[in-house]
């Protein structure tokens, strides 16, 4: 496949490549402040898959799909799902319930912070796989 | 860690880690191999919940520590140890047996999609079962429904498609309706924890929420365990699915949904508000009898044998509901045992079914001629399972039936007896047509034998041979099952403690 850029929108194309960093920064403010402020895994994860949506909408698809191969998305799909029962079976393993991040350390305070870090980056990871993979299938004849 | 202590965590868990491993191992055979022994493991994790609640009583976990009116937790007594139970064997039994039919029917690339969605679907059956918290029920309601509607859409048969789609339709009404149920009980009520929901129904029972509550989850759960007049996505599902799938769907989908409709008319609103006040059964069992009698009749007339069984599930279905709206302990206990014994039936004849659509290609009935003399095992399978699904003394079916028909006139209700007479006559005909077909009519003369037929593979055959030993143990020794069962029933009918 030919790997062409569109000379039509060199606006669009100049703005979407001095935004994306910014998108891609802030989803990451998103995943990482959301113990703390609004934000979580979820929202992040949008965010995170939309400045690649953004991306294969100007750029088009082979581009984006260059980057973030179906395959990758797969395993990341699977990956944020191990991560959060990794840690839901790290807890179990320490001796406490399921998901209970008060084993995570000494400081049950420290744990909970601890544990909804681990949790929150699985719930983004996955998130962020199926979206961009939903925008792939809806974009593409083939996925 | 303490295992013992962490049974209840551990039966969701495992298949939920078997199935994103499924989807990075990407090997069909070891993804086989790993959902196989993921259900072994959950079995073995459900049997020992199963006799800890035996012995102890109730077990709750509290999912991260939290405790219960607060967090999620998880409640297991009699009721839900034993649908475990259930769920998890037929899991790993026609897991078992999925490998020689999901090789043949379904696409090599896709066998690690089909295992993970075969896990998800288990985890989702086995979470909405053992959960206590009622949004938790419908998180759990989704991940299975899912996961179904992908395992429904694997189906060789283009149809497959389209009849995954009509009960993804039915199937999300049915959940949006249990969705808004719950709301509306959370709204009255101000929990979501189902004990605790239990508890504050009777100060909230006066507000219109919780009717409308009550209403919304009738309809909900009607659609989600195949009842009467909302049973239309199910045929075309069981019958374009794969076979495992279906074997695997009619032993423990619609059974769970009727577990939880158990749980929310006995425990949570209670007996005595459902039944006394709701008049639930002057709605369903009337549905219930038209689905035994309406649907066994047309079970007849089906020429394709999953089809035929597919209606004969909604029949079945329509007999475990008319068992719980006799509302007393004689009743749920025949219920119960029948979701259980039906489950291990109906399991059983599909993957009898299954082992003929692996050698023919197809299972229309009228092309199974003398079927016996080139497939004798899998023939006296589906006899001996058939036998069941009739009613004849010596198995499973039996047992529950005798159960029904006395619960049934314990109450006085002598016409749903006699009606529940009337359409198991209705099971010999069409049980009896396949059997007369496939034992007595001989081969048409000009027509070439078929080539290469044979018995279905070994790996096929003692799966469902073991199944069929179960129904066939459960049957001689009825009172095993039906035991458990009555524990189950005071347990939803005692409400929680």
């Amino acid at each position: 496949m030919k790997l062409y850029v569109r000379q039509r929108h060199r606006v669009l194309q100049v703005v979407t490549k001095l935004i994306i960093p910014f998108v891609l920064l802030f989803a990451l403010y998103v995943q990482f402040h959301g113990d703390y402020g609004p934000g979580g895994g979820f929202q992040a994860g949008v965010l995170f898959a939309s400045a690649f949506i953004l991306h294969g909408l100007i750029f088009g698809l082979q581009r984006t799909r260059s980057v973030l191969t179906p395959s990758l998305l797969r395993v990341l799909m699977a990956l944020g799902v191990l991560i959060y029962l990794g840690t839901g079976i790290v807890t179990m393993l320490l001796g406490h319930n399921l998901l209970d991040y008060a084993a995570l350390a000494a400081n049950p305070k420290t744990g909970q912070h601890w544990g909804i870090f681990a949790v929150e980056l699985g719930v983004g990871v996955t998130v962020t796989a199926v979206m961009v993979s939903l925008f792939y299938s809806f974009a593409s004849k083939r996925l | 860690m303490d295992i013992a202590q962490q049974l209840p965590a551990l039966v969701i868990v495992l298949p939920m880690l078997a199935a994103p491993l499924c989807v990075l191992i990407r090997h069909s055979a070891l993804c086989w191999a790993l959902s196989v022994f993921t259900s072994l493991l959950t079995f073995l994790s459900a049997f020992g919940l199963f006799n800890q609640v035996r012995a102890d009583g109730v077990i709750r976990y509290a999912i991260g520590g939290w405790a219960a009116p607060t967090g999620i937790e998880y409640y297991v007594d009699m009721a839900n140890a034993s649908m475990l139970l259930l769920v998890s064997f037929i899991s790993l039994i026609v897991l078992l047996y999925a490998y020689e039919s999901v090789k043949k029917s379904v696409v090599k690339a896709k066998h690690y999609l089909f295992y993970a969605a075969w896990m998800l679907c288990l985890t989702g059956l086995l979470g909405i079962t053992i959960t206590g918290d009622a949004f938790n029920v419908f998180v759990f309601l989704e991940i299975s429904s899912l996961s179904m509607y992908m395992l429904i859409a694997f189906g060789s048969n283009r149809r497959a498609l389209t009849a995954s789609f009509r009960y993804l339709i039915m199937g999300s009404i049915g959940a949006s309706f249990i969705l808004i149920g719950i709301g509306f009980l959370y709204a009255a009520t101000g929990t979501l924890n189902m004990a605790d929901m239990a508890g504050r129904i009777p100060d909230a029972e006066a507000q219109r929420a919780v009717l409308v509550a009550f209403s919304f989850l009738t309809i909900g759960l009607m659609i989600k365990s195949a009842v009467f007049p909302l049973h239309g996505w199910l045929a075309n599902a069981y019958q374009y699915a794969p076979v495992a799938v279906t074997a695997f769907l009619a032993g423990t989908a619609t059974k769970v949904s009727l577990y939880v409709l158990l749980r929310f008319f006995f425990s949570i609103f209670g007996t005595e508000y459902s039944f006394g006040y709701m008049l639930l059964n002057v709605v369903l069992l009337p549905a219930a009898i038209v689905s035994f009698i309406l649907l066994s009749l047309v079970a007849i007339f089906q020429s394709d044998l999953k089809r035929m069984l597919a209606y004969s599930s909604v029949a079945q279905v329509g007999y475990i509901v008319a068992a719980f709206c006799l509302a007393t302990e004689q009743g749920l206990t025949a219920g119960i045992v029948h979701i259980f014994n039906h489950g291990i039936i109906k399991t059983a004849l599909f993957m009898s079914v299954g082992c003929m659509l692996f050698r023919l290609g197809h299972t229309h009935r009228n092309s199974l001629d003398n079927l016996i003399s080139t497939m004798p095992f899998t023939v006296v399978a589906f006899i001996i399972s058939g036998l069941g699904l009739i009613g004849v003394p010596l198995t499973v079916g039996f047992v529950s039936k005798f159960t029904l028909i006395g619960a049934a006139m314990e109450k006085g209700w002598w016409l749903v007896g006699a009606l529940v007479l009337l359409s198991s006559l209705f099971a010999v005909i069409y049980i009896g047509r396949v059997i007369e077909i496939m034992l007595f009519r001989k081969v048409r003369v000009n027509e070439p034998a078929p080539v290469g037929m044979k018995e279905a593979p070994l790996s096929m055959l003692v799966p469902m041979y073991a199944l069929i030993g179960v129904s066939i143990w459960f049957g001689v020794f009825g009172t095993t099952t039906l035991s458990v069962a009555r524990e189950a029933a005071l347990v939803l009918l005692g409400g929680y403690q």
